[in-house]
């Protein structure tokens, strides 16, 4: 029994079938509790009023947008080395979520810094790092639309994912050195004594399960829907071959 | 290599080459400018080295589409592949060649079109030393672009999504060298940080850029 089971299509479909329902209800639920909890049952804080409890929503979509983003270049490597057709697709599947979680958090964000900063977008490191990783993500999705050949597509973005990896990290840093932040530094570290306070961090580590396991299900659903997809060319080329 | 060097050389140079397109773009963008900002010369002087800078950028962009594209659709590309060097030579001598077509030019217009913004005094020789160690970047980069986009029919608009993030880290080190020094400050940390950034891309880029051209040639 090992991981590169799943590389058969029909395992990773009946398996993820299998673990979907659970995925689909436990992040419903992680994130209901969670939101629930945070807006309704958390103090407010004393500087930032209600405001501050958009942070249920930012930091977990923020975590979800570096993480997916960190997902695509595991599966791309996977790609690479092993070439296994189910991990390209995971990819492929995964960039859309991770877009989707970077546009949440930069909104959201927004919507936190008016009320806060006095202004919708500064070019703070943390923001303006974020707005690049989004701009990866827009080139990586562009470049899968771009190519009708699938194993050369999956090639040649499994590449740029690489590529563009190491130069988004290099962004992180230039941004840094670049412009001084409005933004804090991390929320959650284990060694730091700026951390939230106990009341916010419990709903907020329910938030980010919950966002977790909601990526979770959004990628394994969307990557059997491309191997579906995929099934469904190879079928109709077949009957073309045949009429 | 080098006769490879040259006959790039000399079909970039030729008519229909596109040869000086760069650097005419690049006189294009700095003289709209002012037009879009206002004429305030202390405002000009501000911004310039981050206009010329990004002009530079652009203008380099520009030409990528030429740097493969067009032995792409000849064959020559192909035959290239077969050639006994290695393809990694390959595409760090076009990317070579291009530097020295586009990047090169834009470094000695550079202090030209810093006239016509009113950089200070200070500015003209940070400018050029950060354009001079930026560009073989901005080349190097561009070209794993072109070789990710090659195949594609009309690549142009993707290319430059493709690699304007790419560019992101040598924009602000560069710039940030070229504002200091007009500003007079320090520049020893931007400019060794922008030098880095050269060094390694040149070093590791041409493999992946060969990597993306050996698949798009299959």
């Amino acid at each position: 029994m090992s991981i590169w089971e799943y590389a058969n299509p029909k395992k990773f479909l009946a398996t993820s079938e299998k673990v979907m329902p659970a995925l689909w209800i436990s992040s419903a639920v992680l994130i209901t509790v969670g939101l629930v909890w945070g807006f309704f049952f958390t103090p407010d804080d004393y500087r930032q009023g209600s405001t501050v409890k958009i942070i249920f929503l930012h930091v977990p979509s923020a975590l979800m947008a570096i993480n997916a983003w960190f997902m695509m270049l595991v599966a791309s490597l996977v790609w690479v080395i092993r070439r296994h057709h189910v991990s390209a697709l995971a990819a492929r599947a995964a960039a859309p979520v991770g877009v989707i979680m970077t546009v949440i958090a930069l909104i959201t964000g927004a919507i936190w810094g008016q009320p806060m900063w006095g202004t919708w977008w500064a070019w703070d490191p943390r923001l303006t790092s974020f707005l690049v990783l989004f701009l990866f993500y827009l080139g990586y999705i562009a470049l899968w639309e771009a190519i009708d050949n699938p194993d050369t597509a999956a090639d040649l973005t499994s590449i740029l994912c690489l590529v563009g990896s190491v130069f988004a990290v290099l962004s992180r840093y230039a941004v840094n050195f670049w412009n001084q932040g409005l933004h804090q530094g991390a929320s959650l570290s284990l060694d730091e004594k700026e951390n939230v306070h106990d009341a916010f961090s419990s709903p907020l580590y329910v938030c980010m399960a919950g966002f977790v396991l909601l990526f979770l299900a959004l990628v394994l659903y969307r990557t059997g829907t491309e191997i579906r997809a995929r099934r469904i060319k190879a079928l109709m080329a077949r009957e073309r071959l045949e009429a | 290599m080098i006769a490879l060097l040259l006959r790039d050389l000399k079909l970039a140079f030729r008519a229909g080459g596109g040869f000086g397109l760069g650097l005419a773009f690049f006189l294009i963008v700095t003289v709209m400018v002012p037009f879009s900002v206002g004429p305030q010369s202390e405002l000009l002087s501000r911004i310039a080295p981050g206009v010329l800078w990004l002009g530079a950028l652009l203008a380099c962009l520009l030409s990528l589409d030429r740097l493969l594209a067009l032995d792409w659709e000849d064959g020559s590309l192909d035959l290239l592949a077969t050639a006994p060097l290695p393809l990694e030579s390959t595409v760090t001598i076009k990317a070579l060649a291009h530097w020295i077509t586009t990047g090169l030019p834009l470094v000695l217009a550079a202090p030209v079109l810093g006239v016509l913004l009113n950089l200070p005094v200070l500015g003209f020789q940070w400018l050029v030393v950060s354009l001079l160690l930026g560009t073989p970047a901005l080349s190097v980069i561009g070209t794993f672009g072109a070789a990710l986009t090659v195949g594609l029919k009309r690549g142009g608009l993707l290319m430059s999504l493709l690699v304007m993030p790419l560019y992101v880290p040598t924009l602000i080190f560069g710039s940030e060298v070229a504002r200091r020094g007009a500003e007079g400050m320090a520049v020893q940390t931007p400019l060794l940080l922008l030098a880095g950034i050269s060094a390694a891309s040149i070093a590791l880029l041409p493999f992946a850029s060969a990597a993306v051209l050996r698949v798009n040639l299959r």
